[in-house]
């Protein structure tokens, strides 16, 4: 019987057989390992369980606790309620949304186009445009500069001083520039013979045989934009009607400044929900802020070590 | 052949066509090809292509770095660049005598010596532990999970340090209710900040830091284990005298190249932390040049720490990458 229940246990895991050369772990570090394993999950995963759980608390269930949940004492939705029937934090969550959407677009459309434009061997030019971008990886002017060029522009309390200084990452650039590199010249030169523009290549042949790369370049460019955060506090920090949620999350959560007056707990008291707690309106935030990655997750994951190893492409 | 003439991995194209396989022909015909008007009129759609992220680059790129000038102006925004009054290397000369930049300096160096010596390991046994892992789904899965936290912004991972080890979080809470009276608050505790910071990098980013690991491990021809095996060397003598020196290139190359980010790490982390904690512990070269340049409004005063930061990082990166060259590594660019 034993027998039988370890073979599902280990179909069920995907195990692979031991090599016969290697020797049988004792009990004692297969126990230690398997207890590694449970804390290196836990140190992950409780974090994350207990802010979720926080979120869906009532007051009661967090004053029992005295802080975070980890045991469920009553269950509400009130503090998502709240955020989706208006206030800073929905806002934020549409702005940001917004913001990575738009970005991340804006972003793809520059770098495919540098990527190709770059990629062709022997055309003009392509070697000094490529050190000047290659120039800027290695040195830049630094937040200073920066801020004022951006206020000089007119960008101070502006989305597009969100997006566009830093909409382009040269070291996407070469990354793309790598694999259209690679495509079959012939494919390329027989379609240019049929008469083909190198607009038309680059739409009808190139992008459609870089789908993995476009795709893993796209998440993480999406990723860096709902992240970003520095630039919202170096060119919006004071207008906290505009803020993305990264910044909600950074003034209301982790500096714990107070909701009141922000529309928030307003809306809360118009519907008359005592039940509202502040941690629980706090940890939700975390968990918007987090929803979006784990959507994408799965999908980037799949690039996982083709999205790192990337790190070995030349200019 | 006439229509060729425009093709350019064709006979009379220049060279870098290896994979064209035009060969040699195409590398002697590089000088006599076609003059620079022709290639530029041949290429025009891909110069047209590469303006608008040259564009970005000269505006958000270039256009900073000349404003750098302004470190050796006393510059003030109703003169803007053109009209604030030169003042040589007197901002370098406060700089330097200033004992919140050596102090900023120090402190870089510091909590970037903390984090790379805790840091680095982390990654490298969390690759060994995985890599020998019979289950697939469960080295899939813990590989997924422990990688996660790369994802997150540091806003985020901080409110998570801070909700679980701060002051009211969920573990001094814990050990409140179970008999402890004061316990630590970690994330406001000054000596102890190159842990926390050491210990949210690695929370952040050593599942993340594996992947290049188990590459490299993937690398290594199982033949060798087997014949260590037979030879009688246990788990440790193969995990030393094979698994180890299999990973001492890719160790030694990302050393390399940390040792470059090392004036430059941390940027978001520290700020976001220099509240709760105060600048004798968070401060490091970025937020001196952020705080006292934007925060406090001395532009020129924080433009100059910023090309201090700047060149001094330059070096160090261009530096990294000799040091790697004479590895035999390629680094971030060959030769």
């Amino acid at each position: 019987m034993t027998s039988i229940s370890t073979r599902t246990l280990h179909a069920a895991l995907g195990t692979a057989p031991r090599p016969v050369w290697q020797e049988r772990p004792k009990p004692g570090t297969q126990a230690a390992k398997g207890g590694g394993i449970a804390v290196i999950l836990a140190l992950v995963l409780v974090p994350l369980y207990a802010v979720t759980l926080t979120s869906f608390s009532t007051q009661a269930s967090i004053n029992i606790a005295g802080g975070l949940v980890l045991w469920p004492h009553g269950l509400t939705a009130n503090a998502y309620t709240l955020i989706f029937t208006g206030g800073v934090v929905g806002r934020a969550l549409l702005i940001s949304l917004l913001i990575t959407v738009a970005g991340t677009a804006f972003s793809m459309v520059v770098t495919v186009l540098a990527a190709y434009g770059l990629s062709r061997p022997g055309s003009f030019g392509h070697r000094t445009i490529l050190l000047i971008m290659l120039i800027t990886m290695f040195f830049n002017g630094g937040v200073i500069p920066l801020f004022l060029v951006v206020s000089a522009l007119g960008g101070y309390d502006q989305y597009w001083a969100l997006i566009l200084p830093s909409a382009v990452s040269v070291f996407n650039i070469l990354v793309m520039r790598a694999f259209f590199s690679n495509i079959a010249a012939e494919l390329i030169e027989s379609a240019r013979i049929d008469g083909a523009s190198d607009w038309v290549i680059l739409w009808r042949i190139v992008l459609p045989s870089s789908k993995a790369v476009t795709a893993v370049i796209a998440l993480f460019y999406a990723v860096g934009y709902w992240n970003s955060w520095f630039n919202i506090l170096l060119f919006m920090p004071a207008d906290s009607s505009k803020w993305p949620l990264q910044m909600v999350m950074y003034n209301y959560v982790t500096e714990g400044m107070s909701f009141a007056g922000s529309g928030v707990t307003n809306v809360g008291a118009n519907l008359g929900r005592q039940q509202i707690a502040p941690l629980s309106l706090q940890m939700a935030v975390v968990v918007l802020t987090v929803v979006p990655i784990l959507v994408v997750y799965p999908f980037v994951q799949k690039h996982f070590t083709k999205g790192v190893l990337l790190g070995a492409v030349k200019g | 052949m006439a229509t060729r003439v425009s093709s350019r991995s064709g006979p009379g194209a220049a060279a870098g066509t290896a994979a064209g396989g035009a060969g040699d022909p195409a590398r002697g015909a590089r000088r006599t090809g076609p003059s620079w008007r022709v290639r530029l009129r041949r290429d025009k759609s891909l110069i047209i292509m590469t303006l608008p992220a040259l564009i970005l680059l000269l505006v958000f790129g270039y256009a900073p770095m000349l404003g750098l000038v302004m470190a050796f102006q006393q510059y003030n925004v109703y003169n803007g660049l053109l009209y604030s009054p030169w003042v040589g290397l007197a901002n370098f000369q406060q700089l330097f005598g200033d004992p919140a930049f050596w102090h900023a300096f120090w402190n870089t160096l510091l909590l970037f010596s903390v984090q790379l010596v805790l840091f680095f390991p982390v990654p490298i046994a969390l690759a060994i532990l995985l890599d020998g892992l019979l289950s697939r789904r469960l080295k899939a899965f813990l590989q997924s999970v422990t990688a996660l936290p790369h994802f997150f912004s540091w806003v985020l991972v901080i409110t998570i340090f801070q909700k679980m080890i701060g002051g009211a979080g969920l573990i001094p809470q814990f050990l409140r209710q179970h008999g402890v009276a004061n316990p630590v608050d970690l994330m406001t505790n000054a000596p102890a900040f190159k842990f926390l910071v050491s210990a949210q990098l690695i929370w952040k980013e050593a599942g993340w830091n594996t992947i290049v690991f188990l590459a490299a491990l993937a690398a290594i021809s199982p033949s060798l284990y087997e014949a260590a095996a037979v030879d009688g060397a246990g788990w440790w003598r193969r995990t030393r005298h094979i698994t180890l020196p299999g990973l001492k290139g890719i160790t030694i190359l990302l050393l390399i190249l940390n040792l470059g980010y090392a004036l430059t790490f941390g940027f978001e982390q520290m700020l976001i932390q220099r509240g709760a904690i105060g600048p004798g512990s968070a401060e490091v070269l970025t937020t001196f040049s952020y705080v006292f340049g934007i925060v406090n409004g001395n532009y020129s005063y924080g433009a100059a720490a910023g090309l201090f930061l700047g060149v001094t990082s330059l070096i160090l990166i261009l530096a990294a990458n000799k040091v790697a060259h004479a590895f035999g590594e390629d680094g971030l660019y060959r030769r």
